[in-house]
């Protein structure tokens, strides 16, 4: 996906996930916004995340890696 | 004027539309495939953003990807270049509603010559002669075997939404019309996602001239003289030439006529930045219009050349909305210009593509020798996408010049890793017929089928 990354629902709250969350594929760990339409990305893995690997409101490209995950 | 543009295609042009922001002092967004990670305009541009997998559907046709790209590198304008998205009117709407501006002619100007049946009714109505055929899409059969008895036989059988030569059909007779009705309605369905077809009168060995036109937002238009791109193989052109020699040696009268009727289909469709009007010219001087391309041609070079006017350019400036700088008069043509079109392709094996790593590679130079490619030394063509290597443009103070100009750079060209058609191109150029000017669409075929094959010897 082509977009801005968001580590947190809205400005104001929580992070998603953070290093140590515990993770399943259903679980929503960062938003990507694209034209102005919010897409909720999923793990699609179990596992724990070891590292974030952007920073909130940078834009990503197709194929770049957003977190790494040590799967369970 | 705009401050980034981002480049909506690849290779050569790509690289041609980076120039052309360059020397504006415009910065520069490349998008590209997974494929197309070492391509040059990826390097060349300021920025780059990878938009998907290697096939086009994955990537250079995503709109919602490019328009992504777009919007995160905060660009002001999209170039499209030329195929991919370039005359997608659905694309050039979304950048619109963005806030991104097109760079091409605009949405209305696109929706009014659509497809190919509807700017042959475009042309009709602006008292435009276009060649004997269907007034519309043929719906059924027995419409298509009406027409072809009225306007006689051999007809072509179009697909309303093809484009670069592709979804034509020649029929003889009564049988291979039907035959061929059905064959061009399905084969036009998966190409072009458009099943509808019209017919026309097949004009045999024609020329193919094309008028250069450029409008602007005040609906100022004008044009910029013709490109004869007679020599075609299988309906891809090989070799493009500005002035024409027909219309230079048999037809001066001709280029004024038809650089008129350009301009009325232009102004009646409301056009504005660059665009091709297409005409089919044949032996007695007869000409008819064939359609509109609403985009930058391939070709643009060899006008660019003999006009002294940089089309990509003006391109910018126009849809930034700067008025024509010139007026028709001021339009002069100087000197000759051809362009060989230098494709990784085994002339020898039917022109199969040679996709593959350019080993060595040194690319022809001098006085009045152009190349705009995006290829190198240890450069790997895909196989994803087209053929070309590049355009080789070579300019003289006259046709003859050009010729033995021509000649003398294809010889120089060096290209080693992958097969191309440069031995080819200078069999051409070599041949008696091309360099009297005597050619119609049938030339390649029959210098590769006739007694001149040996002519086009395996240079090692």
């Amino acid at each position: 996906m082509i977009g801005t990354f968001y580590r947190s629902p809205s400005p104001e709250a929580a992070a998603y996930v953070e290093v140590g969350s515990e993770v399943n594929p259903e679980t929503v760990v960062c938003i990507i916004e694209a034209m102005k339409v919010m897409n909720e990305i999923k793990a699609e893995v179990k596992g724990i995340i070891t590292q974030v690997l952007v920073e909130n409101a940078k834009p990503v490209e197709f194929g770049q890696p957003l977190f790494k995950v040590r799967p369970s | 004027m705009f401050e980034k543009i981002l480049v909506a295609n690849r290779g050569e042009i790509a690289v041609r539309i980076i120039r052309a922001c360059k020397e504006l002092n415009i910065r520069t967004v490349a998008v590209y495939s997974e494929a197309d990670a070492n391509s040059m305009h990826v390097q060349m541009a300021d920025e780059a953003i990878c938009i998907g997998k290697a096939p086009a559907t994955e990537s250079y046709l995503r709109i919602d990807r490019i328009v992504s790209a777009a919007e995160i590198s905060d660009v002001d304008a999209i170039h499209p270049g030329y195929g991919f998205l370039s005359e997608n009117a659905h694309f050039a709407e979304v950048c619109e509603q963005c806030n991104i501006r097109f760079i091409g002619p605009s949405p209305r100007a696109m929706q009014a010559l659509a497809d190919k049946a509807v700017s042959r009714a475009l042309a009709k109505k602006a008292g435009v002669p276009t060649p004997p055929g269907s007034d519309g899409p043929v719906e059924k059969e027995q419409e298509a075997l009406a027409v072809a008895k009225r306007i006689g036989y051999p007809v072509m059988i179009k697909a309303v939404a093809g484009g670069g030569g592709r979804g034509m059909r020649v029929a003889h007779n009564d049988v291979s019309l039907v035959k061929g009705y059905h064959t061009a309605r399905s084969e036009a369905e998966k190409a072009f996602g458009n099943s509808k077809v019209y017919i026309e009168k097949y004009i045999e060995n024609p020329h193919h001239i094309e008028i250069q036109i450029l409008g602007d937002q005040r609906g100022r238009i004008i044009h910029l003289g013709e490109r004869d791109c007679s020599i075609q193989r299988r309906n891809q052109k090989v070799i493009e030439e500005a002035p024409s020699p027909l219309l230079e040696n048999k037809f001066r009268k001709l280029r004024e006529k038809i650089g008129k009727a350009a301009i009325r289909i232009a102004e009646a469709a409301r056009y504005t930045n660059a665009g091709t009007v297409e005409f089919i010219v044949d032996e007695h001087g007869n000409f008819y219009f064939l359609e509109v391309n609403k985009r930058i041609q391939v070709e643009h070079p060899v006008t660019e050349e003999v006009t002294g006017i940089d089309l990509v350019r003006y391109q910018i400036l126009l849809a930034a909305g700067e008025p024509l700088q010139h007026s028709q008069s001021d339009i002069e043509i100087k000197g000759h210009a051809i362009e060989c079109r230098i494709n990784a392709e085994d002339p020898f094996d039917d022109f199969r593509p040679s996709p593959g790593r350019i080993e060595m590679y040194y690319q022809p130079g001098g006085r009045g020798v152009r190349v705009d490619t995006h290829a190198y030394a240890g450069y790997t063509i895909p196989p994803t996408y087209d053929s070309m290597i590049g355009k080789l443009i070579v300019t003289g103070k006259d046709r003859r010049e050009a010729i033995d100009r021509m000649n003398r750079a294809l010889g120089e060209y060096l290209i080693t890793g992958v097969k191309t058609t440069i031995s080819f191109q200078q069999a051409v150029m070599q041949d008696p017929n091309f360099r009297r000017g005597v050619y119609s669409t049938g030339f390649v075929d029959h210098l590769l089928g006739g007694p001149r094959r040996e002519l086009i010897e395996e240079k090692t």
